[in-house]
């Protein structure tokens, strides 16, 4: 018996695949990723529509959608984030039914209490043999750890394989086993690997950009946590990366040593590792090719699931165990919630990917952004799309001084005696203000173009179609 | 003024609006080299509106303004002397004439007596001339030596150990001090490379410059701990000039602390730590 399937049309025949059902998706290729766009345009060429489509996220590269939306095979979607032209076609109202905006963690569980029901699961497989076991960590399109696909090969009712890379049975390591996979479906290339690659992996050379590192640094050493044993997660790129930088100088000079550090992991993470300066990485995802090699030669680099990596509802789940958490911000709100989700304008950029299940997971949240961007202040009344609710973050960290949530009495104090510049929240709201002016007010139409569901299920909030100028 | 400069491009509007929070003493609003020829009146605008405008806490503000061989300087003085700043960077000063006309436009033009002069000395004759530039004003609070200028001017090629800078440094640093004003030294202009700065920063400290300017808010942070004195030296220099102070109040005319006469040079060395480590003291010798 072998589970190979001549086409992916076959494939797809195969597993019964018909309207009004739903498909899954990984994002682990990221902006190299050929699969969603192949299976679609297979889809609408079968003449099957009213589908919805499930991807942990989506990319520019994935603009092709936006045709499927048009035509009817896609009338539903569901993601943790969403940018380029199906973003611009979501926010411009092109989709009937809102968007389910999800967390990484909160995805996982949705798919395991059967909330978001899966039909049939594409997975993107870097590496597979005839009868579907799967890894990310080998073959010319590798992306590392296949974390966001393990819930959906797990539930799904029919999962299809996609590989360029057929090897001998028995394939391994394995992420994902046979006992999942239905079909297997060889095709001439899966993804471009370059497209993987997340952020930057060099630290910023913006002079701003480090004094908000050096700031959210020296409150991570104030808070206590910098010893030996601390965990710690980081966004790839910006002031994110740079506070990793003056944080890894701490560790150095301080002869401390992690217990271990996740995320998306950047080639910076990886050199922490090989410098024994984390114990471990858990890895849910790779952000670019060093971070691919460590996970395959590498014991210590761990490839977790994505339901190991934030599921609310799993037994424990690993961002419980983290203690420091630096995370970005497109607005924040003098309640501290945080918006990731669309811009100040109202268009849909981004989402929480991992954002707020962290942010509540971590023993300690710090925001790191510019108190303007794009000369719009940071700070505002009220942000546009609650993604991040406001009690689960500590810490705003800017260039022009640090807000430390008012529940955080503890962390306020110890900032205050090591004599860093904590300033109320809506003192840094005026002092942007007062550098750029109030932002004029935007305003929306009554149309829900998008839920946000907060990683328990809840909805706590709603995306409105922007009025047109 | 501080033991760190730092040059900001005076035509990057980003840069400008957030100079204040990089970690400078003292910022160098640039309007010489930085802006180019067909930039000059819009980035003359963009300053004055800044500096009129933000509020750069915790750091002073200086324009280096464009040389007296230009057809911009008087225009760059005459509109940012009346904008807020604290100071003037004056490029190629090379006769202390030259500085005291700029001293006289500032005194009619504005009633800010404070506002300080630092001539830059990066030319042959400046630095033969640096005494008496350094004592051509009041108003001057420091020589600036800037060696990249220098060196070509000599003939010289410029170095990363800086031995063709060794004797000009020296000079800048007897003349600045013949002056009873500070000497500021060159900026280590290789971004990248922490350690010679900190190899030519500790090296212009034990010349005896009392601070340095960097084109690079990288390096403020480790100018000013090389420059920032230990513990013990503060805490000796306020003890000197509480004995100073006290002395002169009590009429007496011989200071001496632990049995020791104060005199000038302990307490100008007293001074110099001050500064160097940010304490305001108001002392001065008549």
């Amino acid at each position: 018996m072998s589970k190979i399937r001549v086409s992916l049309r076959k494939a797809i025949i195969a597993s019964g695949l018909k309207n009004g059902m739903t498909v899954s998706f990984h994002h682990h290729l990221r902006n190299g990723d050929f699969v969603i766009n192949m299976v679609m345009s297979e889809i609408e060429d079968l003449g099957i529509s009213d589908i919805r489509i499930a991807a942990s996220s989506f990319f520019p590269i994935h603009g092709s959608l936006v045709r499927h939306i048009k035509t009817g095979t896609i009338t539903a979607i569901d993601c943790n984030y969403m940018s380029g032209p199906l973003a611009e076609a979501v926010t411009n109202g092109m989709l009937q039914k809102p968007v389910m905006f999800r967390t990484h963690g909160g995805r996982p569980r949705a798919i395991m209490d059967g909330s978001l029901k899966i039909d049939v699961a594409f997975i993107a497989s870097p590496s597979s043999d005839d009868m579907g076991n799967l890894n990310g960590a080998s073959g010319p399109s590798s992306c590392g750890s296949l974390g966001y696909a393990m819930p959906d090969a797990l539930m799904a009712g029919k999962v299809i394989a996609i590989t360029d890379n057929l090897v001998a049975y028995p394939n391994g390591p394995v992420s994902i086993d046979e006992t999942n996979v239905d079909h297997v479906v060889v095709v001439d290339s899966i993804g471009d690997p370059s497209g993987i690659v997340s952020g930057t992996t060099q630290v910023t050379r913006d002079p701003v950009g480090h004094v908000i590192a050096r700031h959210a640094a020296d409150v991570i050493e104030a808070s206590g946590l910098l010893k030996d044993g601390i965990s710690f997660q980081t966004g790839a790129g910006g002031a994110s990366l740079a506070t990793a930088h003056y944080l890894r100088e701490k560790m150095v000079s301080g002869g401390i040593k992690g217990s271990f550090g996740m995320g998306g992991i950047t080639a910076f993470f990886v050199d922490m590792l090989e410098d024994g300066l984390f114990e471990k990485l858990i890895d849910v995802q790779c952000f670019d090719l060093d971070a691919v090699r460590s996970i395959r030669e590498n014991p210590n680099h761990i490839e977790v699931s994505a339901s190991q990596y934030a599921n609310p509802s799993a037994k424990s789940c690993s961002v419980e165990s983290l203690d420091v958490v630096v995370l970005g911000a497109t607005e924040i709100d003098t309640d501290f919630n945080v918006n990731v989700l669309t811009d100040s304008s109202g268009n849909i950029m981004g989402g929480s990917g991992g954002h707020s299940d962290t942010a509540q997971g971590a023993k300690l949240t710090i925001i790191v952004a510019n108190l303007l961007r794009a000369r719009l202040p940071i700070v505002v009344d009220r942000v546009t799309t609650k993604v991040t609710p406001g009690e689960t973050v500590d810490v705003l960290v800017t260039e022009r001084g640090i807000a430390v949530n008012p529940a955080r009495v503890d962390l306020m104090k110890s900032l205050k005696e090591k004599g860093l510049p904590v300033v109320d929240i809506v003192e840094l709201k005026e002092m942007a203000e007062k550098m750029a002016g109030k932002p004029r007010k935007v305003s929306f139409t009554d149309r829900v173009i998008g839920f946000v569901e907060y990683r328990n299920g809840e909805i706590i909030d709603k995306v409105y179609q922007p009025a047109k100028e | 003024m501080g033991t760190n400069l730092l040059f900001v491009p005076g035509n990057n509007p980003a840069m400008v609006q957030n100079a204040g929070i990089l970690g400078a003493d003292t910022v160098i609003f640039d309007l010489e080299d930085a802006v180019a020829g067909n930039e000059k009146d819009a980035a003359r605008t963009l300053l004055k509106n800044a500096l009129e405008s933000m509020e750069y806490e915790g750091c002073e503000t200086s324009v280096r303004i464009n040389a007296m061989d230009t057809t911009h300087w008087e225009k760059d003085l005459r509109t940012v002397a009346v904008a807020g700043i604290d100071g003037l960077v004056i490029p190629k000063a090379e006769r202390g004439e030259d500085i005291k006309a700029i001293s006289e436009i500032l005194d009619s033009i504005t009633e800010a007596e404070d506002i300080f002069l630092i001539p830059l000395v990066e030319s042959a004759l400046g630095v033969e001339n640096v005494y008496e530039i350094a004592a051509s004003s009041k108003r001057i609070r420091g020589i600036f030596f800037g060696a990249e200028d220098y060196t070509a001017d000599i003939g010289a090629v410029r170095t990363k150990g800086g031995e063709e800078i060794f004797w000009a440094r020296g000079r800048i640093v007897n003349g600045a001090a013949a002056a009873g004003v500070e000497a500021i030294d060159t900026p280590f202009t290789d971004v990248e490379d922490i350690e010679g700065l900190k190899k030519d920063t500790i090296f212009a400290k034990a010349l005896g410059f009392d601070g340095k300017a960097s084109i690079s808010p990288r390096h403020c942070g480790f100018i000013r701990e090389i420059f920032y004195p230990q513990d013990e030296e503060i805490r000796y220099a306020i003890r000197v000039m509480d004995t100073v102070k006290e002395a002169e109040k009590s009429g007496k005319g011989v200071a001496s602390m632990d049995g020791k006469m104060i005199d000038k040079p302990i307490v100008l060395r007293a001074l110099k730590v001050l500064r160097a480590a940010g304490i305001k003291e108001d002392f001065r010798y008549e």
